[in-house]
């Protein structure tokens, strides 16, 4: 479904991604795990449209979306929640959500979608017209992929859902991943929380100061004396 | 009964600063960049209103929309032209550029026209309603309504459109808008248009309301609409409304008290309490700037 080649990313002159390959599958939760400032993020925009790379080639259902518009990206069916929830703050749940449907055309399916984000996250509905901003960390997450599935995505581009949660919330909003996932979203989870992470991806890729060094299924990655040591560790 | 026709006056005066201090708001909000070109939109739609009206012979409300309509492309074009590839660049690259556009425009028109003002013609007729015991000009009443009417059309706008949720989403986060699939760039064009618009409309009820107009007629109200949306707090829509409103009564008290040579010193004094005491503004958010 999504398939990345080679791609270098820069700000200014920092080498943000070195020549990162990875795979997407339809139907999958793909985690890419990683420490602070390793270039997950970077990844993230740089496949929902944020940012271009320099070189290499980023195929979606086959056709090359690397650098393309973010609009563009969204309307081909990709949908980024990104770090830290970024939910427009004073505006109310409601608008936030519709704004998640920017350009969806279809009122009915539209509705239909809102009462479903309703259903998966109660508590949303029940805030529908409260402004955002006053949401907790753990609504506000919800609201951002709430929002992001208003678009109707076949890929979910999740940044960090769990930073700053309570664990009872994470494990809930990980929950709701693996729903999202069994109702036919594919899901590209980036996580610091490893064990999290790995728990409910099929496969995992681990980069490192903006190169991918390491990939294989979820469970090999789970029992990787190189993963366990740097990022299991702790836990 | 002196007084009531006083604040009429005040009010009149104030929903001009308003209109204008609207398009100020609006720009700041969406970019972060004071339009200092945006006083001389304000010109332009009195002169553009002038020539319908006196030229082409149409009515107040014909020459209003030509206006407005003609206003919104031009902000948009200079959005376009001077404003765009700035985007990125530090803020006082923006500001000088913006300053450099305004004197463009106003001595672009005093290239081809010359400086000399002009007599608006009587579009209106003039007439006076009594309300409790106050004579009142039908032109004061009826700028208000059109002022009022505008501003209900540009909440309806903000808040009820597509296009106006995007506004408000490019305000608070431009990437995550992005991210949403609302283009960016053209969503600020449409914040260029709506504010020109209602800038060009404020040139043609000032053509009306004081009947002279020169090519820079734009300065000193621009500057004090700019004020006023200091007043309410710059990004604040209610805010640009009650600061211009605000403006207009007090310098129109000010005058009326006897000290009409402080008029125009009433608005920078107004600035300089509102910079010590709330720089945020009345409507303001207390929040530091993102950066
Ligand atoms: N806007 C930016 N400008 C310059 N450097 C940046 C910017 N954003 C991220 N970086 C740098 O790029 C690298 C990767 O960052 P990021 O992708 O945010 O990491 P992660 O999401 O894995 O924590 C870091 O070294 C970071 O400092
Ligand atoms: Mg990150």
């Amino acid at each position: 479904m999504l398939k990345v080649n080679n791609i270098d990313v820069f700000y200014g002159n920092i080498h943000a991604l070195k020549d990162v390959s990875l795979e997407v599958n339809e139907g999958e939760i793909v985690t890419l795990i990683g420490a602070n400032g390793a270039g997950k993020s970077t990844l993230l925009k740089t496949l929902s449209g944020l940012l271009k790379p320099k070189k290499g080639e980023v195929l979606y259902q086959s056709q090359q979306i690397g650098g393309k518009a973010a609009q563009t990206i969204v309307k081909n069916g990709i949908s980024h929640v990104p770090e830290g929830r970024r939910v427009f703050s004073t505006m109310s749940v409601e608008e936030n959500l519709e704004l998640g449907a920017y350009l969806r055309h279809d009122r009915d399916g539209v509705k239909k979608d809102m009462a479903n984000v309703y259903d998966l996250f109660p508590i949303l509905g029940e805030r529908r017209k409260q402004p955002s901003g006053t949401l907790s960390g753990g609504e506000q997450q919800m609201l951002a992929m709430g929002r992001a599935l208003m678009a109707k995505p076949k890929l979910l581009l999740l940044d960090e859902p769990s930073m700053g949660l309570a664990p009872l919330i994470v494990k809930r909003i990980f929950e709701i991943i693996k729903m999202v996932n069994e109702q036919g979203t594919t899901v590209l989870l980036v996580e610091q929380n490893a064990n999290m992470a790995l728990s409910i991806a099929n496969r995992a890729y681990v980069i490192e100061t903006g190169k991918i060094v390491l990939s294989g299924t979820a469970k090999e990655l789970q029992e990787s004396e190189q993963v366990k040591a740097a990022y299991l560790g702790g836990l | 009964m002196e007084w009531i026709q006083q604040l009429v006056n005040g009010i009149s005066l104030g929903s001009i600063y308003a209109l204008i201090a609207l398009g100020y708001t609006m720009v700041y909000g969406i970019i972060k960049l004071i339009n200092f070109a945006h006083g001389d939109v304000f010109m332009l739609g009195a002169f553009i209103g002038f020539y319908a009206i006196a030229r082409w012979d149409i009515g107040f409300f014909p020459a209003l929309i030509i206006s407005m309509v003609l206003c919104a492309i031009i902000g948009v074009i200079i959005e376009r032209v001077a404003y765009k590839r700035l985007r990125n660049a530090t803020r006082i690259a923006a500001l000088i550029t913006a300053i450099g556009v305004s004197l463009l425009i106003e001595y672009t028109v005093i290239f081809f026209r010359g400086a000399s003002p002009e007599a608006y013609p009587e579009v209106l007729p003039k007439t006076y309603i009594d309300i409790f015991g106050v004579s009142i000009s039908s032109i004061s009443i009826l700028i208000l309504a059109v002022t009022v009417v505008l501003m209900i059309l540009l909440q309806f706008i903000v808040h009820k459109t597509k296009i106006g949720k995007a506004m408000r989403a490019v305000s608070l986060d431009p990437d995550a808008a992005r991210l949403m699939g609302i283009n960016v760039d053209n969503t600020i064009s449409a914040t260029f248009a709506i504010g020109s618009a209602l800038a060009g409309a404020a040139g043609v009820i000032f053509g009306v309301y004081y009947t002279r107009i020169e090519p820079l007629m734009g300065v000193l109200p621009g500057l004090k609409a700019f004020i006023a949306a200091v007043f309410g707090g710059i990004g604040s829509i209610p805010g640009a409304m009650v600061g211009g409103l605000s403006l207009g009564v007090v310098e129109t008290v000010v005058s009326a008290l006897g000290f009409s040579l402080w008029r125009d010193a009433a608005a920078f004094v107004i600035l300089i309490l509102i910079l010590i005491l709330k720089p945020s503004g009345i409507f303001g958010k207390n929040t530091r700037e993102k950066v």
